[in-house]
């Protein structure tokens, strides 16, 4: 595409210096989104691609008026957005049928809110359904479909009213991966042959291999706040080939980008609160995966060293699970990640070819070093006469750096770590911390 | 104590814990606290009736803390009672698949009786268990508390046992639970919360009939057992409406006690239990709970009582060595002959007994009479759930789709509905009088003033529990106005408005009964229905006129329930469900 067909097109969506915060418990605010830039022609589809958290359905429902940013404004056609719009419609991740309904009653409630003549309804209908794929289910309940003719249902109730911009939070991420794929695939046929009544695309999604393939171009989001890190056009022709060369330097360069950013989070946060560092919000992650992550590192053909999209693909693991794995490992000095890759330090070889009580002890030593809030609660521990400690204490404390919800999860992930490393106990019913009993 | 390693600890006040903590104060107080409340409150108990009489009920306010103490204990015994009747009959319903089809069918037309009615026709029989004493009109007063508890908490267990995973049941089964243990450990537990939630609906309603059976008068037998209801029936009777105001005060702060006390507790510990905990959901929380469980003092003894219990449990296991007995998991198809005999002769013995105890005193112009009665009072009650459907089904949805409305208008709801409504009764009766107002009409809003809120809080617990995603479809395709209510917010609401109009209908027919005759003084207003000629036959003590009463009314209720409620019910699990 070049300059001049670029102008061309209409220019359909402004996202200027939009911010976004949610009033917090404590009367301050959580800063979701802040100074995030975006621009949507006629003919694009855009990509928005990040961790879950990192605020990116929140822009989406910006763009479709359903919320109202905190700062900047969106804007559709020129005109500033203030609510819903009728060009903007909307797929969503759970489906969100109403199961009352039948297919053919969901997919015109859009054209009955508009309240079109009934003969234009019942055509458009009839339309958008043969154009999905439905035809034949118009009866059926969506109890009655499997989850990928659910989304069908979905995309046709969004279709149906004609859009200029179609929102897609998610849409193939509840679903397993071969209907996805087949989704997907329908999805951009129908896109390449210009049969869908639409302007452009603007698609949320967590999955890079799923960005690649769909978007012309992608914005990458880094979180807290959420905030575009870059903007990286997509020129592979199509249909796209997943195996193709070009098509995996892609998806290894937006892992770069990505992890650039992720695997910084704990001295910078630390830096803020000196002497501390207990501010960190720690990802839950279970201790099979870090051990399971160390060993496969450790192991052939990778020998200490892996290109996190090559072990991601291995394992199986989305970038969801696979990153706070790494940043853990990274917080615990068991490992290091940049560009794109991961490097096992000495002690998470070490740590890798250990029988299981000298993992622990290892795990047991790092932790209680290297992770600020393990060693503050172990200390606060030892200094009480009872050993013993309740979990109140310790999020009131972190309440002053996170949310409620943050601390409660940050917590819950110590708690975790601790238990697989046999540092300091806790107990749920009294909702306590105790020492561990001297082994 | 060790040596702090960084200064930046000392920031933070680190105690060391020498002294109780406060929570073993708390802890203790509230121990205490029970103690003492079941010492004062049962006293008097094995006293004469004699003496209940020549010791009227005091108006007087300072009596009414021990008032309320008794009252309150009622409510525990029957609980107690009703506990143990779940945990027996609905056991054995759905062990025995047999017994079940019995037991079942049978629990619903219990379910479907008017609960005075059983009053009316058990207390003479409970007086006589205990004669002369208070312990027999105790008995009564608790056994029809009872009734107005037990059945819906049998259902819940009942369900709860039915649905049990199976790899539950493999799991405890492979590992040589003993049924008993088996009992104990899953089937309770997993049966737990629906049963906690059911016994919080069930002591609604039973508020509204202690006040009831703490005075009762059937025939020339009165007896006014010390209580709240007791104090609330003198008010009336002496016209006294400060008397009435310190009541209703006193019943407030009951059922707020009695929330705090047990039932947050309850459910916070028994959230625990539940199955598939949705992430996100708040767990419950109850600052009694944290007291008890945060107290060490209590913890140690609470261990210590378990450890107890479980060398108990352990005399009564079978030795781990010897092979389980196989129990038979249905009887053999004699046993299931025989059973059917039975049941055959106990009902032709039944038939044979109420023939004979109805047939003589009753003809077919006095049952037409009453079965016209039962739909006079069917259709009030009809047609005030329409009217009250009207009212709360659009104020339900617009504050649950508010959650911090939500917050604080749910509670108020479900407070509102466990509120004994027959309190408000006298008031009612003084307007009638007053303005000479006609009592068929303006007595009827009565049996519904109390179940009214069943509707509200279901239809916003409906509303607050709609998913984000399908609120913001309808915003972001513009559906609005009559089409949103119509295609969205009526039917994501029907399911749970089904539940609370069947329990509001069910309650409405049970206040009927007290409802239709209200009383202020010598003042008697009186509603032509179903309900004020079980109230007369129960004043004049006609035995044969109460059990014709309440059989047509148990009718009624059945008919409505099969005919009306029940399919509903299943419209509603077939279409409306989320899931």
């Amino acid at each position: 595409m070049n300059a001049a067909a670029d102008h061309a097109l209409e220019l359909l969506l402004e996202v200027e210096h939009v911010a976004k915060s949610f009033p917090r418990g404590d009367g301050g605010d959580l800063q979701v989104l802040e100074d995030v830039n975006l621009a949507l022609r006629e003919g694009e589809i855009v990509g928005l691609l990040g961790r879950s958290g990192s605020g990116k359905s929140t822009l989406l429902r910006l763009v479709a008026g359903l919320a109202q940013p905190s700062g900047g404004e969106v804007r559709f056609r020129g005109q500033r957005v203030q609510g819903p719009v009728p060009g903007i419609a909307m797929v969503f991740q759970s489906f969100a049928l109403f199961p009352w309904l039948t297919v053919q009653e969901n997919v015109i409630i859009g054209l009955e809110a508009q309240k079109l003549p009934r003969e234009e309804i019942d055509r458009r209908a009839e339309a958008a359904i043969e154009l999905i794929g439905l035809s034949g289910f118009e009866a059926a309940y969506p109890r009655e479909l499997s989850g990928g003719m659910r989304q069908r249902v979905g995309f046709a109730r969004a279709l149906v009213v004609h859009p200029k911009i179609l929102l897609m939070d998610e849409p193939f991420s509840a679903l397993d991966v071969l209907t996805a794929e087949t989704l997907r695939g329908d999805f951009l046929e129908l896109w390449a042959e210009g049969q869908m009544p639409l302007g452009a695309v603007l698609l949320v999604t967590h999955n890079i291999e799923e960005a690649v393939q769909m978007c012309d171009r992608i914005c990458v989001f880094g979180s807290n706040p959420g905030h575009i890190l870059a903007e990286i056009p997509v020129t592979i022709p199509r249909p796209r080939d997943r195996l193709d060369p070009t098509f995996r330097a892609l998806v290894e360069r937006i892992y770069v980008e990505m992890t650039a950013q992720a695997m910084r989070p704990g001295p910078a946060r630390a830096e803020l609160f000196p002497g501390t560092g207990i501010g960190t919000i720690l990802p839950r992650v279970s201790s099979n995966l870090l051990s399971g992550l160390m060993e496969t590192v450790a192991g052939p053909p990778f020998n200490g060293r892996a290109d996190l999209p090559v072990i991601a693909h291995s394992l199986q693991l989305e970038i969801d699970d696979l990153f706070p794995v790494a940043e853990t490992l990274q917080m615990l000095r068991f490992a290091e990640v940049a560009g794109g890759d991961i490097r096992l330090t000495e002690a998470g070889i070490a740590f890798a070819n250990a029988s299981l009580d000298d993992r622990k002890l290892s795990f047991k030593r790092h932790l209680l070093a290297y992770m600020p809030l393990a060693g503050h609660v172990q200390r606060v521990l030892e200094e009480r006469g009872s050993h013993r400690a309740p979990k109140s204490r310790f999020l009131d404390e972190l309440e002053d750096y996170m949310t409620p919800e943050a601390a409660e999860q940050t917590l819950r992930a110590l708690i975790s770590l601790a238990r697989y490393a046999e540092a300091f106990v806790y107990d749920d019913d009294a909702g306590a911390f105790t020492l561990a009993e001297a082994a | 104590m060790p040596a702090m390693r960084q200064p930046t600890v000392t920031t933070f006040p680190a105690s060391a814990r020498a002294m109780p903590s406060r929570f073993d104060w708390m802890a203790l107080l509230l121990v205490i606290g029970l103690l003492v409340f079941f010492a004062e409150s049962s006293r008097g108990l094995l006293g004469s009736l004699a003496n209940l009489s020549q010791e009227p009920i005091s108006l007087d306010p300072s009596h009414l803390p021990e008032y309320a103490a008794r009252t309150t204990l009622r409510m525990l015994a029957a609980l107690a009672l009703s506990l143990l009747f779940t945990f027996t009959y609905a056991t054995w319903a759905a062990k025995s698949r047999r017994a079940g089809r019995v037991l079942i069918p049978l629990l619903d037309v219990l379910q479907s009786v008017p609960i005075l009615g059983f009053i009316s026709v058990t207390v003479v029989f409970f007086l006589s268990l205990a004669p002369g004493r208070v312990l027999g009109a105790e008995f009564a007063a608790v056994f029809a508390i009872f009734t107005s508890q037990a059945w819906n908490m049998a259902f819940s267990f009942y369900q709860s046992l039915r649905t049990v995973p199976t790899e539950l049941q493999e799991a405890a089964r492979s590992f040589g639970l003993s049924p008993w243990a088996r009992f104990w450990r899953l089937e309770v537990p997993f049966g737990m919360p629906a049963l906690v939630w059911n016994m919080m609906m069930s002591m609604s309603g039973g508020w509204f009939f202690v006040v009831a059976a703490e005075a009762i008068s059937v025939g020339h037998t009165t007896i006014t057992l010390p209580g709240m209801g007791a104090y609330i029936a003198t008010a009336i009777a002496a016209q006294d409406l400060r008397a009435v105001a310190y009541a209703i005060l006193t019943m407030l702060a009951v059922i707020l006690l009695y929330d705090q006390l047990l039932f947050r507790p309850l459910v916070a510990s028994t959230d625990r239990f539940r199955f598939e905990q949705e992430p996100g959901t708040p767990m419950p929380n109850s600052w009694v709970l944290e007291a008890l469980t945060r107290s060490p003092l209590m913890v140690a003894s609470y261990r210590r009582i378990r450890f107890a219990m479980r060398n108990v449990a352990n005399l009564v296991k079978r030795p781990a060595m010897l092979p389980a007995v196989a129990l038979p998991t249905d009887y053999p198809r004699r046993l299931d002959w025989v059973g059917t005999a039975v049941l055959a002769v106990l009902l032709a013995v039944s038939a044979v007994q109420a023939g004979r105890f109805l047939l003589p005193h009753i003809n077919l112009a006095e049952i037409a009479h009453v079965v016209g009665l039962g739909l006079l009072t069917g259709l009030r009650v009809l047609l005030l759930i329409g009217i009250a459907t009207l009212v709360w089904v659009p104020i339900g949805v617009v504050v649950g789709l508010r959650p911090r409305l939500a917050r604080v208008v749910q509670p108020a709801a479900q407070f509102l509905a466990a509120f004994p409504a027959n309190l408000l009764f006298p008031l009612a009766v003084y307007a009638i009088v007053r303005w000479r107002l006609n009592a068929d009409v303006w007595l009827s809003p009565l049996m519904i003033l109390g179940t009214q809120w069943y509707i509200l809080f279901n239809v916003i617990a409906g509303a607050s529990s709609i998913p984000a995603e399908m609120r913001h479809v309808t915003r972001n395709l513009g559906v609005r106005g009559w089409l949103w209510w119509r295609r969205f917010a009526l039917p994501a609401v029907f399911p749970f408005y089904v539940t609370g109009a069947l329990t509001a209908s069910g309650g409405s027919w049970n206040a009927a009964i007290v409802a239709e005759v209200a009383s202020w003084g010598s003042e008697t207003v009186h509603a032509t229905g179903l309900g004020s000629y079980i109230a007369d036959a129960t004043t004049e003590g006609d035995f044969h006129r109460i059990v014709l009463g309440v059989v047509v009314m148990a009718g009624f209720v059945i008919g409505v329930n099969r005919l009306l409620w029940r399919r509903l019910y299943a419209l509603a699990e077939r279409k409306f469900r989320m899931t």
